[in-house]
Order: structure tokens, then C-alpha cells, then sequence
């Protein structure tokens, strides 16, 4: 399913959008796409796979650890799509989330065909704003791939509308000045940055991220989101697990429990 | 001959530098660059700086004839004291002239990263003179090989965060800074020790540290009635280098070389030579040359300095490689320890071993350039820093610690 697709039937159906997130590799390419398929099953409308990346900056200690633990493990950029056109294959709506020098590094334009027909439906960029993607762009085009652009509290209303006016599919509205992981509360930056989304752009679907990781938080954003996007607690469930059945347990209920978050009837 | 106008508002040298940043840091680095425009013309400010560098840091730094190594290696060299700056390297420049625009911007905390300390010690000591709260990040690894420039930092008053994600060296206490800056922007300038990173810090940095080859461009019209035919200088992120190359870059009869980490040797792996080792990419927000494997995965540099021993360089650099103006070798350490020692012998000078890669690098092109000139060249070397912080890695290196730990009273009872 498109994102459009994804967040026409979700809106339809008076709730927001679940995005679950995994690196792939992690802790190993068919456990990753173990995960992926479980949290696809339990109730996330979209899985956000995440390149595994020596140095994300965006990223806090939960996504950094799973990443090294992929690194080592051997992973490969080539690794990464095929765990996209297996989760895809399985039936679940992917995009990818990716810094953008292993996308350089692959070629821009060879990175978005083979990313199409893998069969991921858009890409994240948390290191590549609009300024510098001009490749990008051309090439997200070419191959008919949503691209994603973050904006932040920060961002100047100018750069948020030049920011939402490159976005295809949704944009991933940064719920707090920070780095991703799961947080005790959610931002009261985020309904704030939701609303200068809206004015600028009342028809573009947004995701918000950062620190989300129980069922409370998530109906908590869905109330002002059209999109809930979950990484580090998600990842938490396999880090901690003391053994492979255990993580997936932990995984599925997780899923169904931010499914059901997001499920709780909009307040606006 | 026109100014160089690079970079471009955008911040790019060519294909290289620009942003590769979250969203969440450019209005940052907008107001950065803004801040930095209004200092650049504002005449309280410049008094501030150059003052500071003068009266505090002690600048500007000698020209210094060394007969003795010039002898040795068959040039004139004039060495560039740096080493003679007030904590010991050029880098005070550079911190001098952030911690003021922190001031200026209103921000009451500054963060850095350091690889073998000089920076964070740097930062320390600029953020104490300031009155600015500073934390550094430094590797895990780091902190172990350089006890004493954490202690150091600790009594300037800054909080030293050991970094142990990753491999937990400089890149990932870059990292780390880059992290808590996302989180800390409202308060906290990012005092970055290099002319590397997004826009705008390759333009101040290089700015700042620009001095060095103002003057040493002017001490040697004044010296020798003429400019030297090349000017040398150690490259890992690049900041002395391209502080002593910018005066020059119009001076097309100068010829600039920049000595990069050669490690065990380039074809080794083991090495820190970003751009004669490495290829384009993006890594810390710039795209530069960098070390990094067929995926784009970053590789882990190696170096004896740890000054030098980062997998990327700054945009500058790539550029200026690339248009030609500037030559990049790399310099093994096998190399660096030999000259090192000379210098030492000869002029009673102990550089830092980051220096002692140009020093090496100058010696190695004397006998082309002797011949393409045909006479003796002149050679400004940068002596980017002093050896005190080295001491224990070279003694280590030479083996002659030992001899120091048995005269030890004591000891041997």
C-alpha cells in the first residue's frame, strides 16, 4: 500500500498511523525481518527500516546499540534491501530511514531504483535536508519514492514551509529537541509544531517521532497527529530479551498496544 | 589577483562542505553564521579577538630561522611557531574567537570534542577566561591514553563526559557533541576544534586561525624581502593547515603542501590519510573526503598522532586537492618519529608529533624542489604545536622510558 493509501484508510477510519521502527540486521538479517513482520502483523501500518549507519547523529543510545550490534554482524547496504522486499513481500507498507552518505556512496540514482524495486515506498533522511538534495529529489521522483524531510520545533516557519513543500507521502515532525528514544512524557512542543505543519500544508499527513513508546503516548500524539512513529521501545523489546522468542513476544505485544494507542478516537 | 570567494553563502567549496545536518541544528548554524557576519565588520569585536590574541595568547607567533634543521635537510626552513602559542598550539586561536561569539550570541555554555585533549584543554581554557560552562567530549579510549589532559580540563573548571559508544574515540565524541547540541541549542554554543563540519564553522574556524598565515606571509616579506617558494603543514582535520595556506592561496608562485597521517602506511589500511587515502563522502555534516568502506560505513583511522588520527578533512582541503592548488601526501609515523627527533636534536625544539608530520613532509620534497628551483628552497613549516603533551608516546616510541623509570628513587630498591 502507498503512504497516501495508508494514511487515506487510517483517516478513514478515524484513527492515525502507526510507523514501527528496526534496523536491518539487527541483531541479524532474518531476525530483523522476524521482528519486522511480527510488528506488521501486530498492528504497525507502516515498518520504518533503518540502515544501519556507523555514525547517526540522530539517534540515541537504543538505535545506536542496535546498530553496532548489525554492523558487526556484518550487514550490508545490499543486506538492507533485501530485508525491505521481504517485509514488503510479507505484505507490510516500508519506507526507509537512512543517513545519507551509504546512499552516496551506493549512487543516488541506482540507490532509489533498487530502493523501488525492493519495493519500499518512501525514504527518511535524517541527515539530508532539502537544501542539499537536490540528487535526491530528482531521483526520489524518477523512481516514484515518498520522501520524507524532517522538521523540528526550531525550524523557522519559512524553512518548515520550503521543508513540507519537498515532502511526498508524509512529514516527520521531530517531537522535541533532542535525539530519538523513548521518553517518560511526551513533548509539549509537538501539538505546537503539528499546528505550524497544518497551516502551512493542511493536506500533508504528519508523523510525529521521538520519544513515543507506550500505548498512553501514542493516543496521546494520534489525538493531534495523522501519524505516530515508535523506534527505540520497539527495539528495546529485542535488546533486553533474554532469548529470541522472548524479544518477539515482547515485539507483538508492544505493536498491538501502540495499535491500540493510536486507535483511542481523535480529540480534534 | 582576487580574493578567493569561497565558500558560497551556502557554504560550499565546490561539490565539497555545505550542510549535512538534522533540521533541528540549522537555525543553529543560521545564527551562527549571522552572529559571525556582524562580528567580522564590527570593530569591538575585532579589538576584542585580536586583543586576546595578543595580550593573552600571545600572537603574533615567531618566524623562527632554523639553521641548524635547515642544515640537516638542505632547505631554508622558517618554522612557524605556533608551538609557542599560550596553551601550546594554534588551536587557542580558534577557541579565542568562538567562546567570543558564544559571548556575543548571549550562549552561556559551550560543548567541544577532543581527540587527544588539545582542543577540549583548548576549550577549557577559553570557556575559564570567559566565564562560559563548557563540557567536553572525549572517547573512553582517549580519556585512558590522556589522563593527564583530563585532569587538565577538570582544573580549568569544564566537565569531561567519557564517550563509549562506537569506538569510542574522536569521530564518536563528535558525535556525542553533536547529540547534546541538537538537545542544547537555546543555551549552548558548539565550540568545534576543526575546520571541518556543516556551514558555517570550515569558513570561521579558517577565519579564525587565519592569522597564521597572514602573518607568517607578512614576517617573511619583512625577513627575506620575498614570499617562500612552499608552505608545509599537517593535515588531519586541517584547521592549522588551511590557517597558514588561505594568506597564500593567491600566491600562485607558493606552493602548498599538506602532510596527512600516513599511520603504518596508506596501503596498510592503517592510516588517517583522509584525502590520499579516502574518497569523497559525507561524514559530520560536510561533504569531504573521508575514510569510509564500500557501504559508506566510516573506517577507523590510525595514527600515532592523535591529533590526526580523525577519518575525515575539512572541505577546504578537499577542494583545494582538487583544483590542484594544494598537494596532499601522507606521512607514515615511521617518518613523523625521524623528524621529530631531528628537530629535537638540532634546534632544541620538541614539536607535537601532529607538526612533526610537516616537518617530515618538508624534508622529503627538498631534492625535487631543489632541482625544479635550482637553488635551495625556502620552506615555512607550521609548527602547529609543542611536543610536552607527546612526551610519553614518543618516549614509548623510542624506548627510552624505561631508562627515566629506573633512575626513579626508589624504584629499584
Amino acid at each position: 500500500m502507498s503512504i497516501a493509501d495508508t494514511f487515506g484508510k487510517a483517516e478513514a477510519e478515524g484513527r492515525a498511523v502507526l510507523v514501527g521502527c528496526m534496523p536491518a540486521g539487527f541483531p541479524s538479517v532474518d531476525e530483523s525481518i522476524a521482528s519486522m513482520v511480527a510488528m506488521a502483523e501486530s498492528g504497525c501500518d507502516v515498518i520504518e527500516v533503518e540502515l544501519p549507519y556507523s555514525d547517526p547523529v540522530m539517534d540515541g543510545p537504543v538505535i545506536q546499540k542496535a546498530s553496532d550490534i548489525a554492523l558487526a554482524g556484518g550487514v550490508r547496504t545490499r543486506d538492507t534491501l533485501r530485508i525491505i522486499e521481504a517485509v514488503a513481500n510479507a505484505g507490510a507498507t516500508v519506507v526507509l530511514m537512512t543517513y545519507w552518505n551509504p546512499v552516496e556512496r551506493y549512487g543516488v540514482d541506482a540507490f532509489a531504483r533498487d530502493l523501488a524495486a525492493a519495493g519500499a515506498t518512501g525514504m527518511i533522511t535524517p541527515d539530508l535536508i532539502p537544501d542539499e538534495a537536490g540528487e535526491w529529489i530528482a531521483a526520489a521522483d524518477r523512481y516514484a519514492i515518498d520522501r520524507t524531510f524532517l522538521v523540528s520545533p526550531s525550524s523557522t516557519d519559512e524553512r518548515l514551509a520550503m521543508t513540507v513543500a519537498q515532502c511526498r507521502g508524509f512529514v516527520y515532525a521531530t517531537a522535541l529537541m533532542g535525539v530519538t528514544g523513548a521518553r517518560t512524557a511526551v513533548s509539549s512542543q509537538a501539538p505546537e509544531l503539528v499546528a505550524r505543519i497544518r497551516a502551512v500544508d493542511p493536506e500533508m499527513p504528519v508523523g510525529v517521532g521521538l520519544g513515543v513508546g507506550t500505548g498512553a503516548q501514542a493516543a496521546e500524539v494520534a489525538a493531534f497527529a495523522d501519524g505516530v512513529i515508535v523506534g527505540s521501545a520497539l527495539i528495546r523489546c529485542v535488546l533486553d530479551a533474554p532469548d529470541r522468542g522472548t524479544g518477539l513476544d515482547r515485539l507483538r505485544a508492544l505493536s498491538a498496544e501502540l495499535a491500540e494507542g493510536v486507535r483511542v478516537s481523535k480529540t480534534s | 589577483m582576487s580574493a578567493p570567494a569561497l565558500p558560497d553563502l551556502a557554504g560550499h567549496f565546490g561539490r565539497y562542505g555545505g550542510r549535512f545536518v538534522p533540521e533541528a541544528l540549522v537555525r543553529a548554524l543560521d545564527e551562527l553564521d549571522a552572529a559571525y557576519r556582524a562580528a567580522k565588520v564590527d570593530p569591538v569585536f575585532q579589538e576584542r579577538f585580536t586583543g586576546l590574541l595578543r595580550d593573552y595568547a600571545g600572537t603574533p607567533s615567531l618566524l623562527y630561522r632554523a639553521e641548524r634543521f635547515s642544515a640537516a635537510i638542505g632547505a631554508e626552513v622558517l618554522l612557524k611557531r605556533e608551538d609557542l602559542n599560550h596553551t601550546g598550539a594554534h588551536k587557542v586561536r580558534n577557541v579565542l574567537g568562538q567562546a567570543l561569539l558564544a559571548k556575543q550570541m548571549g550562549k552561556p555554555r559551550v560543548i567541544a570534542e577532543t581527540g587527544a585533549g588539545q582542543h577540549g584543554v583548548a576549550s577549557a581554557t577559553a570557556a575559564a577566561l570567559l566565564d562560559l560552562e563548557c563540557v567536553v567530549y572525549m572517547g573512553e579510549t582517549d580519556t585512558e591514553r590522556q589522563a593527564l589532559n583530563v585532569a587538565r580540563m577538570r582544573m580549568l573548571g569544564a566537565t569531561v563526559v567519557p564517550v563509549t559508544n562506537g569506538s569510542r574515540t574522536l569521530k564518536d565524541a563528535l558525535n556525542e557533541a553533536l547529540r547534546d547540541w541538537v538537545s542544547s541549542v537555546d543555551t549552548t554554543h558548539y565550540l568545534l576544534g576543526t575546520a571541518a563540519g556543516p556551514h558555517p564553522f570550515p569558513e570561521i574556524v579558517r577565519d579564525f586561525v587565519g592569522g597564521i598565515g597572514i602573518e607568517a606571509r607578512a614576517q617573511c616579506l619583512d625577513k627575506l624581502g620575498r614570499l617562500p617558494d612552499a608552505v608545509a603543514a599537517c593535515v588531519g582535520g586541517g584547521s592549522n593547515a588551511i590557517g597558514i595556506f588561505h594568506a597564500f592561496v593567491p600566491d600562485e608562485d607558493v606552493r602548498l603542501y599538506g602532510f596527512e597521517a600516513g599511520g603504518d602506511g596508506v596501503q596498510t589500511g592503517r592510516h588517517a590519510a583522509s584525502i590520499t587515502g579516502g574518497s569523497a563522502g559525507v561524514l559530520h555534516g560536510a561533504r569531504t573526503y573521508v575514510l569510509q568502506d564500500e557501504d559508506g560505513q566510516t573506517v577507523e583511522s590510525h595514527s600515532i598522532s592523535a591529533g590526526l588520527d580523525y577519518p575525515g578533512v575539512g572541505p577546504e582541503h578537499a577542494w583545494l586537492h582538487d583544483t590542484g592548488r594544494a598537494r596532499y601526501e601522507p606521512v607514515t609515523d615511521a617518518e613523523a618519529m625521524a623528524a621529530f627527533q631531528l628537530l629535537c636534536r638540532t634546534e632544541g625544539i620538541i614539536p607535537a608529533i601532529e607538526s612533526a608530520h610537516a616537518l617530515a613532509g618538508a624534508q622529503r620534497i627538498v631534492p625535487a624542489l631543489t632541482e625544479e628551483l635550482g637553488r635551495t628552497p625556502t620552506i615555512v613549516i607550521n609548527l602547529s604545536g609543542r611536543g610536552d603533551k607527546d612526551v610519553h608516546t614518543a618516549g614509548a616510541y623510542f624506548g627510552i622510558l624505561d631508562e627515566v623509570e629506573t633512575i626513579v628513587p626508589g624504584e629499584n630498591s
